[in-house]
């Protein structure tokens, strides 16, 4: 391996020759990162380009994979925002107007940086487990440097939170026309609920309502902020999973509901 | 009483390897006090490094079965009857013998971060601060700078090469805790990530997985003073914020 050129085992350090002398089983957490990444992209992946089965008109249900929809091919009803763009070729999904501020939002956070730094690019697999490469910059060059610029895909998403949230609010509609719940409603409401824990829990979130001062005592509400998104934000990781849990199950109900394959569970209306 | 298998790292600069020991272990006793034993019975000039065996030197430091702990907080306890403990010295360093290495780099390191800078014109004892304004900084103190962080870090322990460029989590989080000070006058965030290359880090949070005194390396001092340096160095709106204030 490459490892045998570095000058690491040549700099008076103790000759150990192994990789790793850990005993534990270290390669099954990011075994288990690798498969779960991949299957929630190969699944994003495929429903965006199929773009079938998004939208259940009567109860007003609309994905947060195609959501806001706002080009001609949408149904009109779904288009809230108004349609601002004409007809999109087949190929060219509309979640392309949208979906990458999103994906950006995830690719560029800290935790998922973490996650797929261990999990793909073994820089490194696990706590001292040596990386397979030969050299390392980290973050300091083009164009893992672009990193840096995480908060502007914050502002993105708390933007697409809110209109997550207008659909949430939407998916109260009953199939009389008012206001009516069904099972669906619940899932999109508590979707949208841990989005917003995730988004609010960032850690840039974190750095620009309060993290940023040199002095919180002269800054009592933001301190008083800041305190409450350190809290969410020592939960994170448990956020970026449960998420990444809760939009597929959302994207996945509407998709069986509307595809027909089982009605939607309604409580009232 | 039982008996123990133990591989232990012998050797120095020039070369050594694992060597099997056969040994007694009591209830209640940590690696530590293992190789206490060996010392005493089988292998007299083997060299350890210790002092408190409280968990608050931060001398003890060495990898045990592959993972950074410190040697007298490490229970025998936590393996299981008849497991093999391998006791090898810290890898990121240089060995000098046995289980000691040179730590030297992490004192020239430290000697590179400017130390507190107070206001001109307030002296020692003029000192006002809130709680709140230190808390921060407090987790950080907790630190007995046992450079079990400093050992585990990829960006070092794989490239020595860049040894030069990097000065590692426990003193990036040293530069974090001073921009965080509400009297330190200097600004140390352009020179965090030009001098002691905080670009380095890739976050991935191996430092925060090992460090005994459990301080939140990665969250609270790095991410933040990530955070930090793109408010100076990336972020287009807040560089033009800084040069219109600066007028
Ligand atoms: S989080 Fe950064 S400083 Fe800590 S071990 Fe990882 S790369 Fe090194
Ligand atoms: S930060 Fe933790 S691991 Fe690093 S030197 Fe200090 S106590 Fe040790
Ligand atoms: S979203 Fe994870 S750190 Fe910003
Ligand atoms: S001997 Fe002091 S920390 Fe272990």
């Amino acid at each position: 391996m490459t490892r045998a050129a570095s000058p690491s085992l040549t700099a008076g350090r103790a000759t150990i020759p192994a990789r790793t002398l850990r005993t534990d089983r270290w390669w099954q957490a990011p075994l288990i990162t690798a498969v779960l990444l991949t299957l929630w992209v190969a699944y994003a992946t495929v429903r965006v380009f199929t773009q079938r089965a998004y939208f259940v008109e009567r109860y007003h249900y609309l994905s947060p994979f195609t959501s806001p929809c706002v080009t001609a091919s949408c149904p009109s009803a779904a288009r809230d925002l108004g349609t601002w763009l004409p007809h999109f070729p087949p190929f060219l999904p509309f979640g392309v107007l949208f979906l990458p501020f999103l994906l950006g939002f995830r690719v560029t956070c800290y935790y998922y940086r973490r996650a797929y730094y261990r999990a793909f690019w073994q820089s490194p697999p696990a706590c001292a487990v040596a990386e397979p490469h030969g050299k390392y910059s980290g973050e300091t060059r083009f164009p893992l440097i672009i990193q840096n610029l995480h908060r502007y895909f914050f502002g993105a998403a708390v933007l697409l939170s809110l209109v997550n949230t207008w659909d949430a609010i939407r998916a109260f509609q009953g199939k009389t026309g008012g206001i009516g719940l069904g099972l669906g409603t619940l899932i999109m409401v508590a979707n949208v609920v841990l989005l917003w824990a995730y988004t609010v829990s960032c850690h840039s979130c974190r750095h620009i309502v309060g993290g940023r001062l040199r002095s919180f005592s002269r800054h009592p509400i933001r301190y008083r902020a800041w305190t409450f998104v350190s809290k969410l934000n020592a939960k994170h990781m448990q956020l970026a999973w449960t998420t990444l849990a809760t939009l597929l199950i959302t994207d996945g109900y509407i998709a069986l509901v509307s595809a027909g394959v089982f009605g939607d569970l309604r409580i009232y209306n | 009483m039982a008996q123990g298998h133990f591989r232990v790292w012998r050797g120095n600069a020039e070369g050594g390897d694992l060597v099997d020991y056969d040994v007694e272990v009591n209830e209640g006793e940590v690696v530590l006090d293992v190789i206490h034993r060996l010392q005493a019975t089988q292998a007299g000039d083997l060299a350890v490094r210790w002092n408190c065996k409280a968990g608050k030197c931060g001398s003890c430091s060495a990898e045990i079965n592959g993972r950074p702990r410190l040697m007298c907080m490490t229970r025998m306890s936590v393996f299981a009857p008849g497991e093999t403990v391998t006791v090898t010295p810290m890898r990121t360093f240089p060995v000098m013998k046995d289980l000691v290495t040179d730590v030297s780099y992490n004192y020239a390191k430290a000697q590179e971060v400017p130390a507190f800078a107070p206001p001109p014109g307030l002296a020692p004892g003029e000192y006002r601060m809130a709680q709140e304004d230190v808390a921060r900084s407090q987790e950080f103190r907790k630190c007995i700078e046992c450079f079990l962080c400093q050992n585990v870090c990829h960006v070092i322990r794989d490239h020595e090469e860049n040894k030069q460029a990097y000065s590692g989590p426990r003193f990036l989080m040293r530069i974090a805790e001073l921009d965080m000070h509400p009297l330190d006058s200097l600004d140390r965030k352009r020179s965090a990530q030009d001098d002691h290359g905080l670009g380095y880090c890739n976050i991935t949070k191996c430092c925060t997985e090992v460090c005994p005194e459990g301080i939140k390396i990665t969250d609270n001092g790095l991410i933040p003073l990530k955070e930090r340096v793109v408010d100076r160095k990336f972020d287009p709106l807040g560089v033009l914020k800084q040069k219109l204030t600066r007028r």
